[in-house]
């Protein structure tokens, strides 16, 4: 259920192992949301400091900030969720993903494990 | 956390559950977006066992009521409902309520989950004097409403609007009423625990699609309906929300009759409006309404989603009579932006006549 091959914030963001890393939102926080309406999205270029936030995902229940898992720079947005917010829902962790960042650090970020424990039930 | 009867049902549907007034229901089955259209194009089937349920019984239940609640219940007609309020004395509004009469001294007074057990409480105090008894009714409540909604239920086609009677689903004995907070045709079907999951089941292979409480907030806010702690509070009458008319005003004496007779008489600093937006950020509940000329703040977004039937954000909001006839142009800050709103009359959605 949770890629093991990812890594995740605490803010339920998820970025893969890379100098240019692919950051999305996880299943579990695309659950919560329900039908994503509308993404705002940094500008490329864009310097982000993990935990802070840097932009806003619109279902029609309610609005999520999304927070950077990772300080970097902003080096690519997926246009495709203009039109087609709904592939955060359908596809979290492919067709889904929200911006690729430079990253120059990842002060706190949970392997696979980590995250399943923070979002199990008992926690 | 309390169960519904068909708490087994929503987790052999995958649910998302949500808790509610103190009860774990379901939030949505699979895409909130989908059961919306769902009941606006077929049919959904809903879970409301949530909500509160007193039977109001007694020699004296109709003129009981007429005194305890704004509208004049002894009018009604048995066999038929009527959407009205319960009011403190100051006229802020307790709760919204339907009340259905099952015989000349029986009413069924259906209130929020959250208001349920103050709803009850509040009549009891003012019961003193009057022959009647007030019990909790108990039992599920399913609703089917939708377009397909007779054709699923298979019966009800003779029922007006608010009209209720016993009728036999999966070989159950219900109580069928059509009645909904969704802007559809469709009933809400009264039953006991026991047989909900059996009833629950026929509808569902009726051709109902199971639909959650997610949606059933979008279905409400396009035609207009108003939802307790966000349109309706204690702040507000009756005539705040544009509901004046559920107050009998001629009743000799009743519950809050000098404060909503004076809001009736001077009207309201503030009124409920309509507000349509082109941005694709939908204001939201708590945000800021500004005059676009000098920027002031003069109200406040009670509701707001994206409408999936119309396409763009649709909200609510109580703004200054002044501001609130129908072409105003009016800005939100939708969290530090501002967003151009136009004032419309509600409900945002009417359905096609049959």
């Amino acid at each position: 259920m949770i890629p093991l091959n990812l890594r995740y914030s605490r803010d339920h963001e998820w970025l893969t192992d890379d100098e240019i890393a692919t950051v999305g939102i996880t299943a579990f926080a695309a659950d919560a949301l329900g039908d994503v309406v509308f993404v705002d999205l940094p500008e490329v270029g864009t310097v982000t400091k993990a935990g802070d936030p840097c932009g806003e995902i619109e279902s029609t229940k309610s609005v999520s900030e999304v927070y950077a898992p990772a300080d970097g720079e902003i080096v690519e947005v997926n246009r495709a969720l203009a039109d087609d917010p709904g592939l955060i829902n359908s596809d979290p962790y492919g067709a889904g993903w929200l911006y690729r960042v430079r990253v120059t650090g990842t002060p706190e970020v949970l392997d696979a494990a980590a995250y399943a424990a923070l979002i199990s039930p008992e926690s | 956390m309390r169960r519904t009867a068909l708490f087994d049902v929503h987790a052999r549907l995958g649910a998302s559950l949500t808790t509610f007034a103190g009860w774990t229901m379901p939030l949505r089955y699979g895409s909130d977006l989908a059961e919306h259209h769902t009941v606006r194009t077929a049919a959904g089937l809903f879970d409301l066992s949530h909500m509160g349920r007193i039977a109001v019984t007694g020699r004296n239940a109709a003129e009981f009521l007429d005194y305890a609640l704004a509208g004049r219940l002894s009018t009604v007609k048995a066999g038929r409902a009527r959407y009205t309020m319960l009011c403190h004395t100051t006229g802020g509004v307790l709760d919204d309520l339907v009340v259905y009469r099952l015989a000349e001294d029986r009413f069924l007074v259906v209130a929020n989950a959250a208001n349920a057990a103050m709803v009850r409480a509040v009549l009891g105090e003012h019961a003193n004097g009057f022959a009647v008894e007030i019990t909790d009714a108990g039992g599920s409540l399913i609703a089917v409403q939708g377009p397909h909604a007779v054709k699923v239920v298979g019966a009800g086609d003779d029922l007006p609007y608010y009209g209720i009677r016993p009728a036999e689903v999966a070989g159950r004995d219900v109580l069928l009423a059509r009645t909904g907070y969704t802007g559809e045709d469709g009933f809400e079907i009264y039953c006991a625990d026991a047989d909900a999951e059996a009833v629950w089941d026929a509808l569902a292979a009726g051709g109902a699609k199971p639909a959650g409480l997610a949606c059933r907030d979008t279905l409400r806010l396009e035609a207009g309906m108003p939802l307790y702690g966000h349109e309706l509070t204690v702040r507000t009458t009756p005539f705040h929300a544009g509901l004046g008319r559920v107050v009998a005003l001629d009743k000799p004496d009743f519950v809050g009759a000098e404060a909503l007779r004076r809001a009736a008489a001077e009207g309201t600093a503030t009124v409920l409006t309509g507000l349509v937006t082109a941005g694709r950020r939908a204001p939201r509940a708590g945000h800021a309404v500004l005059d676009p000329v000098s920027g002031d703040r003069v109200g406040e977004v009670t509701s707001g989603a994206p409408s999936p039937t119309l396409g763009h954000p649709i909200a609510m909001a109580y703004v200054p009579p002044v501001f609130a006839t129908p072409g105003t142009r009016l800005v939100v800050d939708v969290r530090g932006t501002r967003e151009d709103a136009e004032v419309v009359a509600l409900p945002f959605y009417r359905r096609s006549p049959q």
